[in-house]
């Protein structure tokens, strides 16, 4: 039966109308006209959020195969928080590099589109298509800077990598029609969980397939290979996009198959994600050790925050759903903060993204510094930031479940990254300025930086009402 | 707002009003000095309040404020205190002003960041002592890492960078262990109950498994250990004491150390009692090598500050044997041998820092005849270092005393191999006080070096006095502690005395015995 109601795609519309107007725009621009395009895209993601919080509660589904509720919901109000950040970042550093300005909101947003539409999608071949349509985004805003040889080789990487995980995703869902008769998640759902299937191996290569697809979106070791070279070569603020919302879109996405369709396989998959999010949460910080370039720390960094969510999914249970959602946004924002200041103090010429650049940051951008070293802090998980109640969510949840090993592994390979978040605060705080110091930062990029270390800092010290809403947030599916 | 509210939130607010105040180039210096030092000694007059009308006699806790944090999680906003804590309160904002008039003839560059840190780490260790929810306690124990970092990484000496890494790492590694083990015991709380808590009381009242309190009490044991420092896990120490700037190093060394001791009376020794007392002989023996090794190695250090560093290892070894001895002797002096040690080494290191602040170096063998050219430093130095010692009518007496008859009734040899420490611990300091002090000016920079200065005396006096004080008048320390210190024996023994078989459970429990 089609439900033609359009109240759940209403979100992404927004936000996709935007991309379109300005694409318009940028056509019908003279060659020297400044246009406002930040704004509009700003204005579009204000609507959708708007429209998000409308659908709160509300359960709304488009067609049968976008589902509006509260989880979808929830990881899209982060999508769209990403946006408003990202886009205030995007102004000083477009104008530095000279940038095509049409061009990068308009992927900006389509790609925004792309992850609503995963975070949302009740369906298989819907998931495929939104995944295309993010990753088509991110391809070429990683490599914008068409100067750049470090750009473009990053973003062919990436494209490459990624049809490939497309590829094994596409066949991951042909083998589950193939058993089940059925793309749509809740039809699988109901039909491994009518017949017992232990043995077939068809559903076993189903899983493993759409697993393998998984990893690779997101960064999961073995399928990490592409992560630090991509995230090196994007423009920093595209590396901060990239690793939060991509991230979000498509852990969203995994939590939805994995937890409510792949449900009654859980025995046999626990296992491996298991094995999985212990090697990334490993080899995430123990290589992040070695990094002396920001971005491929931060990159190796991100890889290690992936195995902490994926200890979420391994703990399976209420607490685990509803940590992924919290360490999602508190991750996002962070995260996204560290890739802001990156690419603030960069210029056109040298992205100043060595760790020695930030030698003596604090004595030439004193507030630069402070909201660094709040975010590395949340990052390392240290209290009383978002980083540590998410990483204390995560971890209670493996704990209730009784995956003790687990927990010890995290935390332990927390303190090693805390390691390598403090070098680039020793930089900051405790070396003397070497380089020339790096250009001032724009009013609009410090405005976003302190919004995301205002609520890196009250979800840090307040959390109570998020973590009610992240727990609200799964009542309604799982 | 209840009184331990305030001695939290004061210091803080304090920070955030230097953090708008405008000091570019340095010019508000002074006005920023007196604030800090201001908020501080209002922080102290708070906590002497609370102490005035602490009720010595009564059981349980006293000034609890509750508030629900994450109802969900049954993490609430929980502080009170007992005499124990009450104590260690009074201490930590006693030696704040202190530290930071320390600091006013050696840190010249960027006073605002520093006095930012040193009220922020003030209230982060206080809110260690008066937190009653183990979320709480855990969110101070790990926040206070921050600030403490930054002090010796930025003001300390040449190796602070090293030095501030390895103490945030050590002390990270062992803590979050810890975490896990309040995770799970949440859990277990929730297993029981149906619900999750953090609540340390009603944690109390929960029956654990030998085997779970086996491992729990390892994961808390090892973050305590480290902190206090335990050898074999003391080498971050004499790195960051030496390191760290003087006001750092009197933190350090008189508070720090004791939210190790502190976490061992308070979470891990009455959390699993029966863990406890199969491991406390092998945590007395760690303190015993820890008494003599920290005392010989302090008897060859050509630098001061080291020396008087590795005396805390020696001196915290004391804390942790009259703890392991579960009786109410070695209890009290555990107790009170951590108030002394935080009065007395506080003032070595404020000595030394005043001697290094003039000669820019802490090496022995750089002074000499002292005593000619500074008599009254040399007096305050002669009594704080007899303090250190263990003279009788002074406070390290007291508590080395008591300590030691806890260990004697409990297990002698223990009591003879710390007596040897005290002994050592008269060698190496009355060593280097004659070193220092005493003989002919044989280095001429000394020859012409000042004497106390008004503010030194500010800073010096009052530990003087307190020494003396906590050695003539013990009775005003012990009384309010001896309900709280009764009340955790107590749970302790109740255990013991059924553990004849709990501990060969025990044994058949740990996996050196299992096949």
């Amino acid at each position: 039966m089609l439900n033609s109601s359009f109240d759940a795609i209403v979100p992404m519309m927004c936000v996709g109308a935007g991309a379109l107007v300005i694409m318009l725009a940028e056509a019908w621009r003279d060659r020297d006209e400044r246009m406002p395009l930040g704004v509009l895209a700003l204005i579009a993601l204000a609507a959708s959020g708007v429209g998000l919080a409308l659908l709160w509660n509300r359960n709304a589904t488009s067609f049968g195969v976008i589902v509006a509720d509260n989880f979808g919901v929830f990881v899209s109000l982060v999508l769209v928080a990403v946006g408003v950040l990202t886009v205030l970042f995007s102004s000083q550093v477009i104008e530095r590099d000279g940038l095509p300005a049409g061009e990068y909101y308009a992927l900006l947003l389509f790609s925004i589109v792309g992850m609503m539409m995963m975070a949302m999608a009740n369906d298989l071949l819907v998931v495929f298509i939104a995944l295309e349509i993010l990753s088509l985004g991110v391809y070429v805003l990683t490599g914008i800077r068409r100067d750049r040889p470090a750009g473009t080789e990053a973003a062919f990487k990436y494209f490459l990598l990624g049809a490939f995980s497309s590829a094994f995703f596409l066949y991951g869902i042909a083998f589950t029609y193939g058993v089940t008769g059925s793309t749509r998640l809740d039809r699988v759902g109901a039909f491994l969980a009518a017949r017992s299937m232990d043995d077939n191996p068809l559903v076993l290569l189903a899983l493993g397939l759409l697993l393998v697809g998984f990893a690779f979106k997101v960064s999961a070791v073995p399928f990490h290979m592409w992560t630090p070279d991509a995230y090196e070569g994007a423009p920093a603020v595209v590396t901060g996009f990239m690793s939060t919302a991509v991230k979000a879109a498509a852990f969203a996405s995994f939590a939805r198959v994995f937890l409510s369709a792949f449900e009654p396989f859980s025995a046999d998959w626990i296992p491996v994600v298991w094995t999985v999010a212990a090697a990334t949460m490993i080899v995430g910080t123990v290589v992040g050790v070695a990094q002396t370039n920001l971005k491929r720390m931060l990159a190796y960094s991100s890889i290690a925050h992936a195995g902490y969510l994926l200890v979420g999914m391994v703990a399976a249970n209420q607490i685990g759903k509803a940590a992924i959602l919290f360490y999602l946004l508190a991750y996002a924002i962070t995260n996204l903060a560290a890739f802001g200041v990156v690419a603030l103090i960069g210029t056109r010429e040298r992205a100043n993204d060595e760790l020695q650049d930030y030698a003596g940051l604090w004595h030439s951008h004193p507030a630069l510094a402070a909201l660094m070293t709040v975010s590395l802090l949340s990052l390392g998980g240290l209290p009383p930031t978002a980083g540590f109640i998410g990483k204390w969510y995560v971890f209670s949840a493996a704990v209730s479940a009784g995956y003790y090993g687990l927990a010890i592994i995290g935390v332990l390979t927390s303190v090693i990254s805390v390691f390598f978040y403090l070098r680039i605060v020793v930089m900051m705080y405790m070396a003397d300025r070497t380089a020339a110091a790096p250009p001032p930062v724009s009013r609009a990029g410090m405005a976003a930086l302190t919004a995301a270390i205002v609520v890196i800092l009250y979800l840090g010290i307040l959390p109570t009402q998020v973590l009610d809403l992240a727990a609200a947030s799964i009542a309604t599916i799982f | 707002m209840g009184f331990l509210t305030l001695t939290v939130a004061l210091p803080i607010a304090g920070a955030l009003l230097l953090l708008v105040i405008g000091n570019a180039d340095g010019r508000r210096d002074a006005a920023i000095r007196w604030i800090a030092l201001g908020v501080s000694v209002v922080v102290f007059a708070v906590t002497l309040i609370v102490w005035a009308k602490f009720d010595a006699a009564a059981d349980g806790m006293q000034f609890v404020e509750r508030r629900p944090w994450i109802p969900a999680f049954g993490i609430s906003y929980y502080v009170g205190i007992d005499g124990i804590s009450l104590l260690l309160v009074v201490l930590t904002a006693f030696l704040t002003p202190i530290a930071l008039l320390s600091s006013w003839g050696s840190v010249e560059r960027k006073v605002k960041e520093f006095s930012i840190f040193i009220l922020l780490l003030e209230a982060g260790m206080t809110g260690v002592f008066v937190s009653l929810d183990l979320f709480l306690f855990y969110v101070f124990w790990d926040a206070m890492l921050i600030p403490m970092y930054f002090l010796i990484g930025i003001w300390g000496y040449d190796q602070r960078i090293y030095a501030a890494i390895k103490f945030m790492l050590y002390t990270m590694a062992g803590s979050v262990l810890m975490l896990v083990a309040i995770l799970g015991l949440a859990y277990l709380h929730s297993a029981a109950n149906g619900v999750y808590s953090f609540d340390l009381l009603r944690l109390y009242e929960l029956e654990i498994a030998p085997q779970t309190q086996f491992w729990f009490f390892l994961a808390f044991a090892l973050a305590f250990a480290i902190k206090v420092p335990l050898f074999p896990f003391h080498t971050w120490l004499p790195d960051a004491h030496v390191q760290a700037p003087t006001a750092g190093s009197v933190i350090l060394a008189g508070v720090l150390l004791k939210m190790g001791t502190y976490g061992l009376i308070r979470f891990a020794f009455p959390l699993f009692p029966e863990a406890a007392t199969y491991f406390a002989p092998y945590l007395a023996l760690l303190a015993v090598i820890g008494i003599i090794y920290g005392a010989l190695v302090a008897m060859v250090q050509p630098d001061m500050k080291k020396l008087v560093a590795y005396s805390s290892v020696s001196h915290l070894g004391f804390v942790v044997l009259g703890i392991c001895a579960m009786n109410v002797q070695g209890m009290e002096g555990a107790v009170y041998q951590m108030l002394a040690h935080g009065v007395s080494t506080g003032g070595l290191f404020l000595v030394v820092g005043m001697l290094s602040d003039r000669r820019h170096t802490r090496l022995i063998s750089e002074f000499g005849g002292l005593k000619n050219v500074m008599p009254r430093l040399t007096a305050g130095f002669l009594l704080i270092t007899l303090a250190s010692i263990g003279l009788p009518g002074l406070n390290g007496f007291v508590g080395e005393f008591l300590i030691m008859l806890g260990a004697f009734r409990w297990d002698p040899r223990f009591a003879i191999g710390a007596g040897l420490g005290v002994i050592l611990s008269a060698v190496y300091m009355l060593w280097m006080f004659q070193r220092v002090y005493y003989g002919p000016v044989t280095n001429e920079k000394n020859a012409a070096l000042p004497d106390l200065q008004p503010r030194e005396w500010t800073a010096l006096a009052p530990l003087v006095a307190v020494a003396v004080f906590m050695g003539v008048f013990p009775s005003v320390f012990l009384k309010p502690m001896e309900p709280a210190v009764q009340a955790v024996v107590q749970r302790l023994q109740s255990v013991q005395s059924l553990t004849v078989e709990g501990e060969r459970r025990m044994e058949l429990l740990s996996p050196s015995s299992s096949k």
